[in-house]
């Protein structure tokens, strides 16, 4: 039995230890926020957080986050939208928005672990997120925006 | 103009909106849809056929507008009803918007060919003005005043005169018992009074996006549902001999194992077949699929291999093809004068990989199928689904969900089908998720291409006689097993219509066998078609020493309505007439983007480079100028992008705007990294790691989008920004390095430039 807490509540796990932190989100928790992109971690659309760390949930079987606290795009802003997402939602990033969950989660953690990125840090940090509509300039703008607390 | 009706008492919409309700739908359908109905009859009651409904306002002041078309992104879902909202003067902020599901009474809901806007423009605004003048007239009405007395202003009516003020909903009883205006009285609002169209709004979902909403096709759950992961034939036009599936049945959590049948030719939408596992979640089935043993029959595309079907191609393409559209003799200026100029290009195969994989959700239940479905095209689930599961297409429900990326691959119903047997065959609900394997390996690619172009050239420079000549697997090869030459709706993306004036031109298509399914995929033939002439143009450009810009003005000529000398030549489905080929239009984007890039400043050398390309496809218009910077060990980076655009009216900036933005980062991925391949029939490449996409630091750091100020009608803009982008992309790569890239992608070129000598 893997017990973890999953956005503030206590979860318990007793299904196969190797199956990805994904699946269990979306088909057992049904929070269909975090996406399913590649299955490899290549692509960034699972980006969740394990305590402060961005991680892909696709590639992070749940026995290894036994105890470990997940926080997902749902649980983001539990006090209202997070700086983050209220950037997002200003300069109007999404297009399709299948992957922005992860972008934004990606993002989210930059800024807590360097909360004023020069562009390069932007590029290290994100440049796992694919977004194939083409938003990066958008992406950019708006961690830029989050960053210098213009929301 | 379309018929408008006021459907408000009609027995169908109850239970859609409150009692009261003022709903307006028009006939968007043909005729015949209608025949078996009256629409004289007051109460709709035996009404087998329902109207479409557009827009209904509800005597809680709840405006509902129908979305009838596929969002994916690219704004349409929100941008139709604001043009509805538009002219009904409803305050945005309060309209919700339903998603339509798929039903022929809304007309074309095919999300394709980038022409939502253009085809819906015009019936958007009638809708929402007779609902207008419909509420205008109930409040003249209460007021005893003259409608012309009275104003509309967000959701609103006004009498200025007496200070008398009603809200839609309480003159929506009053509106629903009143007749449409006929359509010589709509009144629509002049441009001036406009208060969205032109501006910048923001997507409908947007909250929802940046929250984590299950909006998705993917993301879509019922109880008691089943999760299918199918193992698919590897070689195009296979399937499987024999199969094992004990191990697989092993697996915990894993249900039962179904042998999907092969398709019947032509494949058109159909799935490819192959063998599914169905288990109680993801994980489970993509376990059990793992240990399946299948043995496959793989047919004649067995045989298929990349490197020997490009040199197949390019040979045909410097052969004799079939002649599309001719000016003059070129035959005889080449006998004349030689050919001074010749070159060949290709492009190859490439896939969509919207982020969304495919996906979809189906019931089966006593012979009616419900399926929830990211798809462009929801007519086409319901036809397919009807056909392969032998039942009416009345009997198929699509609700169609938000689309995670399409890019034309959600055109296809293939894995709406899959569900949907599956279903069947289970007796479960059934959730179907492609991997990202199953995507890049069982695409509908967009074709490979090779183009062979020559030119005789006056010692100006200027060509006195042009031939290109495209070789490609057409898409008609979906529907047609065994047809190899292209249709006049692909030939036409950029081939047919090239603007440039010449004396004598000759424009061929030579014949190719499909060996994959060949799609859509954003701008299609446009794609490979720009490159060759815009790379050939630039070729030209730099061998007579003249600036690509000038060079490139003088091609296209004097402003002009182009003649198409009698060819085939669809127009994406517009007339002629109301979108004629502009050359005028083309010069002024080309003029506009070099302007405001700053072209005739630019400094190249030392590795960097600009380059530019001007193509019109889907009826707009666009300019592109990209900048690079190429290190000496090849890498490559764009500084800034700027794309002049002339798509006619525009209804919102803040999307037109993000789809160019867009379109630089597509074309870029095309250009750098974009190749499928195929070894023995077998797709070689199956996740991000061989199909790479642009990422955050690969893509433009910035791209300017120019939108020319336009009362012409609206055009497209989720493709028309792909097309130049490529070329002057590579333009530029040429300007920086002195290397000329005649295939794509550039990954295949080496870039990497000789270190400068150390001075002594």
């Amino acid at each position: 039995m893997i017990h973890l807490k999953v956005n503030g509540t206590e979860r318990k796990f007793d299904g196969d230890p190797e199956m990805p932190l994904l699946w269990y989100l979306r088909d057992e928790l049904h929070l269909y926020g975090t996406k399913f992109g590649c299955g490899v971690g290549l692509c960034g659309s699972c980006t969740v957080h394990v305590g402060d760390r961005a991680v892909r949930s696709c590639v992070t079987p749940m026995k290894t986050i036994a105890e470990e606290t997940i926080t997902t795009i749902e649980g983001l802003g539990r006090s209202g939208l997070h700086p983050v997402q209220k950037a997002w939602i200003q300069l109007n990033v999404p297009q399709c928005g299948y992957c922005q969950s992860g972008q934004i989660m990606q993002a989210a953690a930059l800024l807590k672990s360097n909360p004023r990125p020069r562009d390069a840090d932007i590029d290290r940090a994100m440049a796992g997120n694919i977004c194939r509509c083409g938003t990066y300039q958008r992406i950019r703008a708006a961690i830029k925006t989050a960053a210098e607390g213009r929301v | 103009m379309r018929q408008l009706y006021n459907v408000s008492r009609r027995a169908f919409i109850r239970g859609m909106f409150s009692a009261g309700a003022l709903v307006v739908g028009a006939s968007v359908a043909p005729e015949t849809l209608w025949a078996s109905v009256s629409l004289a009859r007051p109460d709709g009651k035996n009404a087998v056929l329902r109207p479409n409904v557009f827009v209904a306002v509800e005597p809680n002041d709840a405006i509902s507008i129908v979305a009838a078309r596929s969002e994916m992104g690219t704004g349409t879902g929100t941008v139709l009803p604001l043009i509805l909202a538009e002219e009904l003067d409803a305050d945005w902020t309060k309209v919700r918007i339903h998603q339509a599901d798929g039903d022929p009474r809304y007309g074309d809901q095919d999300t394709d060919g980038s022409h939502s806007v253009r085809s819906f423009f015009d019936l958007m605004r009638q809708c929402g003005a007779a609902a207008r003048m419909m509420l205008i007239e109930a409040a003249a009405n209460q007021w005893r005043v003259a409608p012309a007395e009275c104003e509309a202003e967000l959701s609103n009516v006004i009498h200025r005169r007496s200070g008398r003020k009603a809200t839609y909903g309480q003159l929506a009883v009053a509106a629903s018992k009143l007749a449409v205006p006929v359509s010589s009285r709509l009144q629509l609002k002049p441009k001036s009074a406009w208060r969205y169209i032109g501006k910048a709004v923001a997507d409908y979902y947007l909250v929802g996006l940046c929250t984590g909403q299950p909006l998705f096709g993917i993301d879509q759950h019922l109880e008691g549902m089943l999760y299918a992961s199918v193992e698919r034939p590897p070689v195009f036009g296979g399937r499987s001999k024999s199969y094992d599936d004990k191990e697989a049945l092993r697996v915990a959590g894993v249900r039962q194992v179904v042998l999907i049948p092969p398709y019947v030719p032509p494949v058109a939408y159909q799935p490819l077949g192959g063998v599914a596992v169905l288990a109680d979640n993801s994980w489970a089935a993509m376990r059990g699929r793992q240990k399946l043993k299948v043995d496959w029959e793989n047919g004649p595309n067995a045989a298929y291999d990349s490197q020997k079907y490009h040199n197949e191609l390019t040979e045909t393409s410097r052969k004799q093809g079939r002649v599309v559209r001719n000016i003059g003799d070129v035959a005889a200026v080449f006998a004349k004068h030689g050919k001074t100029f010749e070159a060949d290009y290709y492009v190859p195969l490439l896939a969509h990989a919207p982020m969304e994989p495919p996906a979809a959700l189906a019931e089966y239940r006593d012979g009616h199928v419900t399926v929830w479905a990211p798809t462009q095209d929801p007519m086409t689930v319901r036809g397919t689904i009807a056909k392969k599961l032998h039942i009416p297409a009345n009997n198929v429900t699509c609700h169609v969900t938000r689309l995670g990326g399409a890019f034309g691959r959600k055109s296809m119903a293939d894995f709406t089908v899959e569900a949907a047997y599956l279903s069947k065959v289970s007796g479960r609900p059934v959730k179907v998720t492609w991997s990202r394997e199953d995507d890049i390996k069982f695409d509908y690619y967009n074709s490979a291409a090779a183009m062979h172009m020559e030119a005789a050239l006056e010692p100006s420079g200027r060509p006195i006689a042009w031939l290109q000549r495209s070789t490609f697997p057409p898409i008609a090869s979906l529907f047609e097993t065994g047809a190899v030459y292209g249709a006049p709706g692909q030939l036409q993306q950029g081939w047919t219509d090239i603007p440039f004036n010449l004396p004598n031109l000759r424009i061929e298509n030579g014949a190719a066998s499909a060996h994959v399914r060949i799609g859509w995929l954003r701008s299609v033939a446009n794609v490979y078609h720009a490159f060759g002439v815009q790379t050939f143009a630039d070729e030209l450009a730099h061998a007579a020493g003249r600036d690509p810009v000038e060079y490139l003005l003088e091609l296209i000529g004097p402003a002009r309505i182009l003649d198409l000398n009698g060819a085939d030549y669809p127009n994406y489905g517009a007339s002629y007439k109301a979108y004629p080929i502009d050359t005028g239009r083309l010069r002024q984007v080309l003029e506009l983007v070099a302007e405001r890039s700053g072209w005739a400043k630019r400094k190249p050398g030392n590795g960097v480079g600009w380059g530019v390309a001007v193509h019109r496809s889907f009826v707009t218009y666009v300019a592109a100028v990209v900048q690079v910077e190429v290190s000496e060990k090849g890498g490559i980076k764009i500084p800034r992008v700027d794309m002049a655009v002339d798509a006619g009216q525009v209804v919102d900036r803040q999307f037109v705007t993000a789809q160019f933005e867009g379109a630089a980062v597509f074309g870029t991925s095309v250009a750098r990294n974009g190749e499928i391949t195929a070894t023995g029939g077998v797709i070689e490449q199956s996740n991000f790691y061989d199909y790479p996409v642009a990422r955050i630091n690969d893509a433009p750091l910035e791209t300017n989008v120019h939108i020319v100020e336009s009362s012409a009608p609206p055009g497209g803009v989720g493709e028309p920004g792909v097309p130049p982008f490529i070329p002057a992309f590579c333009n530029a790569i040429y300007a920086a390095t002195g290397k000329r890239a005649r295939e794509l992608p550039l990954a295949r070129i080496d870039l990497r430039r000789a270190p400068a000598q150390p001075r002594s």
